[in-house]
């Protein structure tokens, strides 16, 4: 059985946490105990059915309010896969916590109700899906019980978001219409979409191919920690310990060590449990290598003729995630690649994306919370890094305020020079 | 060519990146110990992210003194086969010292008096990671925390001030007098804890497989006679086959009744039961609906 991460993204009142509620609930994954707590709270509330948003909203102010404040995390599995939601609330900094909920997602719902067709908010929800290449997208036409089910409204929506799609990077697209609050093609086929001749929704997150998305041709070994136990028994074991990024590592391969470009081979790789025959991403693992080298925690292995860019200098698009402070020209911030710190330099804001538009705005001074611009870094040491459309790992970076030490920008590398 | 990790393979890779990534990249971590199969699995991660060198960093218990005797003898015997140091932060000597004071009446318990056991251990160790074995599907409010989760100098949680956690890119700079909590299987689930332990061989305290025990009902949970627990006048005493799906302070720890005295039935049984571990076994989250949102704010596991 295998694991699929997915984000899911809504306005505020798409009923987003009731489509949720409905898939664990539906696929019984849902306890008797919780279930009664949210009975109770419904009850006490006055609603007219059993609120399964109630299941999602974890915080005392949250179910308060009836607001979601952060990126929740929920589990359940069927017979076929086991699934990890990151479920990003609509409304309040929606692109800090979609892009921190989005970032390992294999793939992203997107909520649109039916009656009110695509908005800025599904268009900006989809903008981010491709900004951060989720490479599988799910849009759901939900609330279909509130336009009679009508395959009319469906198609509508679904041609206007093919158009509008076009302008963006999405491999894969899949459209389905349902109910969130009454099942309708979320775990069960509905009596009411006779016309609609796909899957339902958890057919799809069960049955979506997501073997290939995964980068297995690049390899990519950043190295975390040195072993040496300093043991009698091991007293000459030296090994590197990571997690592989990109491609496949076995035993006997050639492989150049970044920065030193001194080449080797692959001795021996061991897994979590003993030697393994190869490695591939996400693999935790450690390599040893024929030759003694120099090799510390920030150096990578690769191979000899495919290495990444060793570069200072990254052009990127950066989300800003910070209420307190504002991208600049002048800018200097700690910057985390892989397994690496670096101290970072703003050269350049090129341009601001409007992303409800996708209008570049060139005359941009600032990024402020929840903004997406085109970036220049100059970083104090050589970073080994490849597009972020290659290499999920090898192409992202956070940057960190060294004051506060707060998490303030999300990078997407575009292009090395 | 198999591409595709399994799932439990999958989230075993994650945890020991993120313990290494901790022991690379801070001062002084330690690994939070409660014998309880989370914080057992979370040492077993750690030490296969070191094998075949040992563990860098202590392991600490807090200890209630209201242990299950099972659970104190597995601890030593951990640390014995493993190499381990240990550190213990005992709630007693923190009594006795006049720092915590003591709830009394039949519903005492000694749970909430950690909190500031281990925010004075933290302290006089100067620890600045400290790993725990806490999941997500636990708990509504551990659903909303990071995997790094930053604790001021007070070790409170601020739940809506958290850190933007992004790709396994983990930021894990503080200031001095801050630490960071860590949960490298804040993505596991009960049954994925169990699944591994039956997958990996590990060993686990006997209280967790069925076994007869004298035990009274208390709010609809059964509760075990102990040296530090004993039942009220309308409580009846009786002696049935039961296990504990956790393993906490042994005051207010509830048992389930069950005939899953091995690896395989308990997997069995958690797969099909339909109440979660807390809300069946823990009578310190049932004090009220945010009970645990509470206790973590104040620093606590």
């Amino acid at each position: 059985m295998d694991l699929l991460r997915f984000a899911t993204a809504g306005s505020v009142d798409d009923g987003k946490s009731t489509l949720i509620g409905r898939l664990l609930y539906d696929s019984k994954s849902i306890f008797e105990d919780q279930l009664a707590s949210i009975e109770a709270t419904s009850h006490d509330r006055g609603d007219e059915h059993t609120d399964l948003a109630l299941l999602t909203d974890g915080l005392r102010a949250e179910r308060e309010q009836g607001i979601t404040i952060d990126v929740a995390h929920r589990y359940f599995a069927t017979p076929r896969r086991k699934f990890i939601i990151a479920d990003t609330p609509g409304h309040i900094q929606y692109t800090r916590n979609m892009v921190t909920g989005a970032s390992t997602a294999d793939l992203a719902i997107v909520l649109v109700d039916a009656r009110k067709g695509l908005t800025e908010q599904s268009r900006r929800h989809s903008f981010i899906a491709s900004l951060l290449r989720i490479p599988h997208l799910v849009l759901a036409i939900n609330k279909m019980d509130l336009v009679d089910f009508d395959q009319d409204v469906f198609e509508k929506i679904r041609r206007e978001y093919i158009e509008f799609a076009t302008r963006l990077d999405v491999p894969d697209l899949t459209f389905i219409p349902i109910s969130a609050l009454y099942g309708d093609n979320v775990v069960d086929r509905s009596a009411n979409t006779d016309w609609y001749k796909g899957g339902t929704l958890l057919h799809h997150l069960e049955e979506v191919y997501i073997a290939s998305d995964r980068n297995m041709v690049d390899v990519r070994f950043p190295v975390q920690y040195v072993i040496r136990p300093k043991s009698t028994e091991h007293h000459d074991f030296r090994g590197y310990a990571g997690t592989v990024a990109g491609g496949v590592m076995k035993p006997s391969d050639e492989v150049a060590v970044l920065p030193s470009g001194f080449t080797t081979r692959i001795k021996a790789i061991h897994g979590t449990n003993g030697e393994v025959a190869e490695a591939h991403s996400p693999m935790s693992v450690v390599i040893q290598l024929e030759d003694e080298l120099d090799v510390s925690r920030g150096d990578l292995i690769c191979r000899i003729n495919n290495q990444p860019q060793v570069t200072q200098d990254l052009e990127a698009m950066v989300c800003w995630m910070s209420e307190a402070s504002q991208l600049r020209e002048g800018s200097k911030l700690a910057v985390k690649h892989t397994t690496k710190w670096a101290r970072a330099l703003v050269k350049d804001l090129r341009y601001r994306l409007d992303i409800n538009t996708l209008h570049r705005d060139e005359s941009a001074t600032e990024l402020t919370l929840n903004e997406i611009g085109r970036v220049r870094l100059r970083v104090t040491q050589p970073l080994f890094a490849d597009d972020y459309q290659s290499n999920r790992t090898t192409g992202s970076f956070i940057l960190v305020d060294e004051t506060s030490n707060v998490t303030v920008g999300a990078g997407m590398i575009r292009a090395t020079e | 060519m198999t591409t595709q990790l399994s799932h439990v393979s999958n989230l075993e890779s994650e945890a020991i990146f993120i313990i290494r990534e901790v022991a690379a990249e801070f001062e002084r971590p330690a690994l939070l110990f409660s014998g309880g199969k989370d914080s057992i699995v979370v040492l077993h991660l750690a030490i296969r992210a070191f094998a075949p060198a040992r563990v860098p960093f202590p392991i600490m218990h807090i200890d209630t003194g209201h242990n299950f005797s099972e659970v104190i003898e597995f601890r030593d015997r951990m640390v014995e086969r493993h190499g381990l140091r240990l550190v213990v932060a005992s709630v007693q000597d923190a009594i006795d010292a006049g720092k915590a004071v003591e709830e009394t009446g039949p519903r005492s318990s000694r749970n909430r008096l950690q909190t500031g056991v281990l925010l004075d251990a933290i302290e006089q160790h100067r620890f600045d990671a400290l790993f725990g074995g806490a999941r997500r599907d636990e708990e509504k409010a551990r659903a909303k925390e990071r995997v790094y989760s930053f604790r001021d100098e007070f070790g409170q949680w601020d739940p809506k001030g958290q850190r933007p956690e992004l790709w396994s890119l983990y930021n894990g700079r503080y200031k001095p007098g801050e630490h960071m909590r860590v949960f490298p299987i804040s993505n596991w689930t009960e049954l994925d804890v169990w699944n591994y332990i039956r997958d990996a061989e590990i060993e686990v305290p006997h209280v967790y497989m069925a076994h007869e025990r004298e035990v009274f009902m208390r709010d609809g949970m059964w509760l075990a006679v102990t040296d530090f627990l004993q039942p009220m006048e309308n409580e009846t005493v009786e002696r049935r086959t039961v296990r504990f799906r956790t393993i906490g302070d042994a005051t207010c720890t509830g048992a389930v009744e069950s005939a899953a005295d091995s690896l395989d039935k308990v997997i069995d049984e958690v797969a099909a039961t339909r109440i979660t571990e807390r809300g069946a076994t823990r009578a310190d989250d049932r004090t009220s609906e945010a009970a645990m949102e509470d206790r973590k704010k104040e620093g606590y596991f």
